[in-house]
């Protein structure tokens, strides 16, 4: 083997056309990786990190182009090849995993089809003869990937499959040529905690076995701590950071906006984050939120009547006052149907709600607009939870509006800017529109709307699933400083028991509809009773230095 | 207030560069400025039409009777010797009139239509539609002529008659975007603030859907152009004397093997003109999609 690492990028530039002008999106990047090594390369959206790998894939879009630099595998310069001439190196020598399984595979064609192909394309041999050696090779690529039964999956759909299942049959298209450096962008970010740690296991026993380089591509610092050699940090297109793991954890003089990566990553913290002002005891308050045996079905279209999937079993929930309750679970666990059943945007089968000991079940319309103004229901996605047409005057005017409250323009606008304050958007012209936002903007608006009817209990259904690691922590905060402020109660879901920990006094864990652990947030930290509660516990990213290096958590816990 | 005057002077300046920014981005497509340019002329013949032919469109001179266009006659004159650009310019009011009353007509109705089913649901949504793919079912024309014949001939009826006959495809349109919007978050954030059903309806689902809408009738306005003037060509419109686009392509039409330029001349005109506002149209779309 020769000295030439696998894949070498020395100070590439890519640029963006919007318009008539270029936006820099990568501006020079070096970065090398050598056999049996993995690479992360860690960023938040829009650091230019997909970009960096499109270039060095030869797949960037027609609006980009490469500026500077050069991109060499084994010491052989692609830069400038004609895309002819890079498919032959990709597959054959880079294989790449796609981030989305359930968009990156064809739905109408079979799975062993679908690596046959691959297999076919980088192969050296044709014909009839050769056929059932690609099939036989195409077989071992998915055993190699982590499939088990591989005769069923070679005859399967895509939609037959697991998102997992689906995520591994990419890989084992990335494996088919067997490439010697594979570049995987964002591989897990569609999947939920458990399946994720299976397939990142997966990748680093391939890199072992096969000693092969892996460059991975993701936006979370945990994922990257716990499995990568060397991690690459890149900001604003740039490179900030370098280095073997251990150094980038202890190095204080690490540059800041690492620093602020790694604070911003739930599993560096133990214990909940405190609030910024005062610190007010909370008392073991009374429950102002009540569920008992809910239960919720769907009826299946299009197959035999009477099937249907039951969504919610007999689930029990307590909320007390000024505390966070958790429901945690992965998807399809029917976290979010219960969510929605709380607040009223679905009805529940069987079971009961009461909201300061008043039954919510049944209630008109009229009734339920009243109950609004003490319940209150905080999106996932504030990308399409604020109407782009409103102003943010208008979207925090809508609800004091709706119930006549603070009227005429003086004391509405009065009542907008004391919202956003609260929320920490001081400085953001109320004129703006949603779409002049950030993530973190938008989702502050979406809470401070929330807020404006002064609700006692909050309801998140994955309120900071959609954003950046380090606008996350900033939303957390935001959440438990205005628990401490204005006593609120929250029922918070997430997928995520990393930011669990940050935030929850109380956990209810759920698994395909069921109930499978609740107690203190504490309690089932430390001592899961579940199984699967501690499956959950153990899949969460970036544990293991956390434990070996608790002295930053530590510093960030003292109020 | 204090804050509105100090972003004052950045508002202007923001201003100042997008009207720049758009000025440029019209520089690079000639076409549509030609495009707007037409329709700004035709429009300008429909209310001002004595500002552009000194010639009366009824009074013609029997000696300069079929003309040949000519520097006096752009036109040419038709058999009575009255001037063709004269009768195109007046033409222009009629045509033009019925069309927006007919873009009017199918606008309203389809888009109300339309917004009761999408909103609705149920009963009313498949009563609704069932109404609408009957409608769709009948030729446009036909439809029209149908109804032109049950409320007699003139301009106005004719504008009806277009009228109606699209109304189903703008309901169409208008109840798949409302069932889009309806199942957006930012619809059930309201519910969940306490607005009530119809403000949902008026400051949340009308003003998201509409937009296709009227990207649909830009595009319907070059429609309807051509069936009015297609009825009038018929003789459902307007009576005789009176300029029509469509009725002086009709006029045209016995004399077109010596005298071609009669029905040419008025009949390019509208050409240009529906082009031109399609063209505006597929711009606007494109807008939209952004």
């Amino acid at each position: 083997m020769t000295n030439d690492p696998l894949l070498r990028i020395a100070d590439l530039a890519v640029a963006y056309r919007t318009g008539r002008r270029w936006s820099d999106a990568v501006r020079g990047v070096s970065l090398e990786i050598r056999p049996g090594e993995l690479v992360s390369l860690v960023g938040e959206s829009g650091s230019g990190k997909t970009t960096l790998i499109q270039g060095a894939l030869g797949l960037l879009p027609a609006s980009a182009r490469i500026v500077r630099g050069s991109v060499a595998y084994s010491g052989v310069d692609v830069t400038g090849w004609s895309d002819r001439r890079m498919a032959l190196v990709r597959g054959n020598y880079v294989g790449f995993i796609p981030q989305d399984p359930n968009t990156s595979l064809n739905p109408v064609k079979k799975i062993g089809q679908q690596v046959l192909e691959a297999v076919r394309f980088n192969a050296r041999t044709r014909g009839r003869a050769a056929a059932a050696a690609h099939r036989a090779d195409a077989l071992e690529s998915l055993r190699t990937a982590g499939l088990k039964d591989v005769e069923r999956v070679f005859d399967q759909y895509p939609h037959e499959l697991s998102g997992g299942m689906k995520q591994r049959a990419l890989i084992a298209i990335a494996l088919a040529g067997k490439p010697s450096v594979v570049v995987a962008d964002e591989p897990t970010s569609a999947l939920d905690v458990t399946v994720q740690k299976l397939i990142l296991d997966h990748l680093l026993r391939l890199r072992d076995e096969l000693s092969i380089g892996i460059l991975l591509v993701t936006h979370d610092l945990g994922i990257a701590l716990d499995r990568s050699d060397r991690i690459l940090v890149m900001h604003e297109g740039r490179l900030v950071q370098e280095g073997p793991v251990d150094d980038l954890v202890e190095d204080e003089a690490a540059d800041a906006y690492t620093r602020r990566l790694l604070a911003a990553a739930p599993a560096r913290h133990r214990g909940r984050l405190a609030p910024a002002g005062e610190w007010r005891e909370r008392a073991d308050g009374p429950p102002v939120l009540v569920a008992r045996g809910l239960r919720k079905s769907y009826a299946l279209r299009g197959r035999r009547r009477g099937s249907e999937v039951r969504a919610l079993d007999t689930v029990d929930l307590v909320l007390r006052r000024g505390t966070t309750h958790a429901i945690v679970g992965e998807s399809g666990a029917g976290k979010s149907t219960l969510a929605r059943i709380l607040v009223g945007f679905t009805a529940a089968d069987a079971g009961t709600v009461q909201v300061d000991g008043r039954d919510l079940t049944g209630l008109s319309r009229r009734q339920w607009r009243e109950v609004r103004r003490e319940l209150q229901f905080v999106f996932q996605n504030p990308f399409t939870s604020l109407d782009p047409r409103f102003t943010v005057a208008r979207i925090l005017a809508e609800p004091l509006r709706a119930f006549g409250l603070a009227r005429g323009k003086a004391a509405r606008t009065a009542r907008v800017s004391e919202l956003l304050h609260a929320v920490a958007l001081d400085g953001v012209d109320p004129r703006r529109l949603p779409r002049q936002l950030s993530g973190g903007q938008r989702q502050r608006v979406a809470i401070a709307r929330a807020l404006a009817l002064n609700p006692g209990i909050l309801v998140l259904d994955e309120a900071v699933s959609a954003l950046d690691a380090s606008v996350q922590k900033q939303i957390l905060q935001l959440l438990v400083d205005l628990q401490a402020d204005l006593g609120l109660s929250y029922v918070f879901v997430t997928h995520d028991l990393g930011v669990v920990r940050l935030i929850a006094d109380d956990v209810t864990v759920m698994k395909d509809g069921v109930v499978v652990e609740s107690g203190s947030a504490e309690d089932v930290f430390a001592a899961p009773r579940h199984d699967y509660t501690r499956q959950l516990l153990e899949a969460i990213p970036g544990t293991r230095h956390a434990v070996a290096e608790p002295r930053p958590a530590a510093q960030l816990q003292a109020p | 207030m204090t804050a509105q005057i100090t972003t004052h002077p950045v508002g202007a300046a923001a201003l100042r560069h997008r009207v720049a920014e758009r000025a440029r981005e019209l520089s690079r497509q000639p076409f549509l400025v030609l495009a707007w340019l037409v329709v700004l002329i035709a429009i300008g013949w429909a209310v001002a039409p004595h500002l552009f032919t000194g010639y009366s469109p009824y009074e013609g001179n029997p000696d300069a009777s079929f003309l040949a266009p000519n520097a006096q006659h752009w036109f040419g004159t038709d058999r009575l010797g009255r001037d063709l650009f004269a009768r195109s310019v007046y033409g222009a009011r009629a045509t033009l009139t019925a069309t927006l009353l007919a873009v009017a007509i199918a606008f309203g109705v389809g888009t109300l239509l339309g917004l009761l089913a999408g909103f609705a649901g149920g009963v009313v949504d498949t009563a609704a539609m069932c109404m609408v793919d009957v409608f769709l079912a009948i030729p446009g024309l036909l439809l029209a002529m149908v109804i032109v014949s049950v409320l007699g001939y003139s301009t106005d009826n004719i504008a009806i008659a277009v009228g109606i006959s699209s109304i189903a495809a703008f309901a169409r349109v208008m109840r798949a975007e409302v069932l889009t919007v309806v199942a957006r978050d930012y619809v059930h954030a309201a519910y969940g603030l306490g607005v009530g059903r119809l403000g949902v309806v008026l400051r949340h689902v009308v003003p998201n859907a509409v937009s296709s809408v009227l990207a649909l009738a830009a595009l319907e306005v070059g429609s309807a152009i051509l069936a009015i003037a297609g009825l009038g060509f018929l003789g459902y419109g307007a009576p005789p004397p009176q300029p029509e686009w469509g009725l002086l392509v009709a006029e045209g039409r016995d004399v077109v093997a010596t005298h071609p330029w009669v029905s040419i001349m008025p009949g390019a005109a509208l050409a240009i003109v529906v082009i031109a506002t399609h063209r505006i149209s597929v711009s606007l779309r494109k807008e939209h999609g952004r």
